[in-house]
């Protein structure tokens, strides 16, 4: 259905190279695989929205290759080959029709079309993340292990324009460990935070005269894999490694909450821009969609693969559905009577059927089995 | 003096029965009105009697049922209804949607590209090295060396106090495809630590209930050098299956069945039992089996993906108390 696929909410990456749409109004995930082939070898470690409609998906691949997907045809497009330093990718970025990839050894490199004239930096080894600011397109940021924050600007790419300092050393005189695993652009000044694995979530703002950084939260025990920013810019949600996902308040550098579900490592979280969602991914192959506010687990999809990463879409409404499949759902509204279209428009807001989480089991513990009816005899 | 029955005040009826005092009448006139409650007795003693009376009461109007329901039965023959399953836990365990479908392509190709798949296609041959804790004490140390009897191909070191961190690259080097480490805590071991060693998973159990050899009754002689077959018994989910094929790349891929020694891992209830048995066929039908070797119990605890990293390593699941054992009718494996 190369129609619908721009009709889904989430994108995920996995581990065996094959990128899956979920449209979460009608719970429905679809693969989507570039050669007929399945291979280990292109596994998903990076993906990217190629333009800011949100037509293109840039994904990139453990063996070195980017693909662009368009969501309007519901197909890979493109492939180039990306080849240079080692180790996979570890961001993905577009800027002015040319793709900005940076890979663990640390060489940062702008793609042009014409490939002729691509500028290349080492940003230092052992990197685990890039971003771009959304903000000012020019300027990305690297951080890694053992390799401190770094802001660059793509048109003088010899020095980095900020370069973060280590904190001072602990109660122990120890010089403490620096392992950035993500990091993201606060909107609106220049501030960047980033978490690490070594369970801390720390505010830079270059702006200021100190290289240090601004803020520093601890959370858990376990390694901080993936970052993203909340409606508000006021607090970040986490992930860790060990399942943990916690939203930490940035004015005060406290923990404000705490969602729960997680059974395996995060991976990859990404907010919405407006509505109160988190959606996550990790490696016990479950993508799961929050609410911020109440903690409530919205959504949770079992994909059958590990998931590296997810793009949300930023669209405003979710209940957006294509005109196509309305005509059998008004067959259906008229052979019924007024309680289904009681059931239908609470059907929206309640969880996939078969879901065991018990948070949720008292909102349809009576409607369940009219649920199944209803799902076998609609589009 | 009158018996129990005046100390049912509440009760209308005066067909209580008799007390213990004249016991000419049979008890069976006894008839316990439907708003008589045995706990309002304040007496001990003549609640406990009433009690008794009011079991005996209840055991035998089941009794009467059955009977009545089995006369029926037979009565109709043929066309009796078919009889009610009972219900049990393992009936009613809530579906896990995450349960692998066997034509399901996308899972199919996963689990042939994992971390195992050079076992399963024949490159690799297992080669364990079974380790314990540091300074482990007699029951220990007999369970490691029985342990590795019956596992083919498989070396006991002494641990001398080794991080793990650092065996698993010198393992690496001599071509080790497995380490298990087993944790003892106050002389009995109580863990096992299962890591696939060239980058595979490491998955952590909680063990319980070892017997030795020689606290089995009725166990058979000595296992011999044959490979055994293994069988996996329900291992039905994702992770299931991820921990099916860990204890499946233990053991050498082509059994000898000349040997007639088997390993059963049975999962049930997200408990996992070992059994190691030697059977014969004594005619088509009919199996003999003797139990050799240790049994033992595990439940996993987490599966961490790469080797051993307890601290940065990320967790593929790992066992939260109280957000998974909410449900007694919701498994894991």
């Amino acid at each position: 259905m190369a129609s619908s696929a721009r009709w889904n909410h989430v994108w995920v990456g996995s581990e065996t190279g094959i990128l899956k749409g979920v449209n979460l109004r009608r719970r429905q995930a679809t693969n989507y695989v570039a050669a007929s082939a399945l291979r280990r070898d292109e596994g998903v470690c990076a993906m990217c929205w190629g333009d800011p409609s949100e037509s293109e998906i840039l994904v990139g691949c453990l063996d070195r290759s980017v693909k662009l997907f368009s969501t309007e045809k519901g197909k890979f497009t493109e492939s180039r080959q990306c080849l240079g330093g080692e180790g996979s990718f570890c961001g993905l970025a577009v800027h002015d029709s040319s793709i900005i990839t940076c890979v663990e050894s640390g060489l940062l490199k702008v793609w042009r079309d014409a490939s002729s004239e691509n500028m290349e930096t080492q940003v230092g080894a052992g990197v685990c993340r890039m971003r771009q600011n959304p903000a000012q397109p020019q300027s990305v940021g690297t951080g890694g292990k053992e390799n401190a924050l770094k802001v660059w600007d793509l048109h003088r790419p010899e020095e980095p324009i900020f370069r973060a300092k280590n904190v001072r050393n602990d109660w122990l005189n120890l010089r403490v460990p620096v392992w950035e695993r993500d990091l993201q652009f606060l909107p609106g000044s220049e501030k960047i935070v980033t978490c690490t694995g070594h369970h801390q979530v720390r505010l830079y703002d270059p702006s200021s005269p100190q290289r240090r950084p601004v803020l520093e939260a601890t959370y858990g025990e376990y390694p901080l894999t993936a970052l993203s920013l909340t409606p508000g810019a006021d607090s970040v949600v986490v992930g860790s490694s060990h399942g943990d996902m916690a939203v930490i308040d940035l004015r005060q550098g406290r923990l404000v909450k705490c969602l729960k579900g997680f059974a395996g490592s995060v991976r990859s979280v990404q907010c919405h821009p407006t509505l109160p969602l988190v959606a996550s991914c990790g490696l016990d192959r479950f993508l799961r969609v929050h609410n911020i506010e109440d903690k409530h687990l919205v959504h949770k999809v079992y994909l059958k693969s590990r998931l590296n990463c997810l793009l949300l879409t930023s669209r405003e409404k979710w209940d957006d559905e294509e005109p196509e499949p309305a005509a059998p759902q008004a067959d259906v509204k008229e052979e019924k009577d007024e309680l289904w279209d009681g059931m239908e428009t609470v059907a929206t807001k309640t969880v996939l059927k078969r879901r065991a989480d018990p948070n949720v089991r008292e909102t349809q513990l009576g409607k369940r089995p009219k649920k199944q009816k209803r799902t076998s005899a609609g589009p | 003096m009158s018996g129990p029955g005046s100390m049912a005040s509440g009760a209308a009826g005066s067909a209580e029965g008799p007390g213990p005092v004249d016991g000419a009448r049979a008890p069976e006139q006894a008839l316990f009105p439907p708003g008589f409650s045995v706990s309002e007795i304040k007496n001990k003693q003549r609640r406990h009697f009433m009690f008794l009376r009011w079991k005996q009461q209840q055991r035998k109007e089941k009794l009467a049922n059955k009977k009545k329901r089995r006369k029926e039965r037979e009565a109709l023959g043929d066309k009796a209804p078919p009889k009610p399953v009972p219900k049990t836990i393992e009936n009613q365990r809530v579906y896990d949607e995450t349960t692998v479908d066997p034509n399901d392509e996308e899972v199919a190709f996963d689990e042939s590209t994992d971390e195992f798949a050079p076992y399963f296609n024949r490159q690799t041959v297992p080669k364990i090295l079974i380790t314990t804790s540091d300074r482990p004490r007699g029951r220990t140390v007999r369970f490691c060396e029985q342990l590795s009897t019956i596992i083919p191909n498989s070396h006991v070191y002494y641990r001398r106090g080794l991080a793990l961190k650092r065996i698993i690259p010198q393992c690496i080097s001599r071509d080790f495809t497995d380490l298990i480490v087993i944790n003892e805590d106050r002389k009995i071991p109580n863990g096992l630590v299962l890591s696939h060693l060239p980058d595979g998973p490491t998955a952590h159990f909680r063990m319980s209930s070892v017997r030795l050899r020689k606290e089995i009754k009725r166990k058979g002689k000595e296992p011999t050098e044959h490979q055994p077959e293994v069988i996996l018994n329900n291992f039905t989910t994702r992770l299931g299956h991820s921990i099916g094929r860990m204890f499946a790349s233990l053991f050498p891929h082509d059994p000898q069945f000349i040997g007639r020694q088997v390993a059963t891992f049975h999962n049930q209830r997200d408990y996992i039992f070992f059994r190691f048995h030697r059977y014969i066929f004594k005619s088509e039908k009919k199996v003999g089996i003797q139990e050799l070797g240790p049994r033992f119990t595990l439940k996993l605890r987490s599966l961490q993906k790469g080797t051993f990293d307890s601290k940065f390593g990320e967790y593929e699941w790992i066992h939260k108390h109280r957000e998974m054992d909410t449900s007694r009718r919701k498994f894991h494996l």
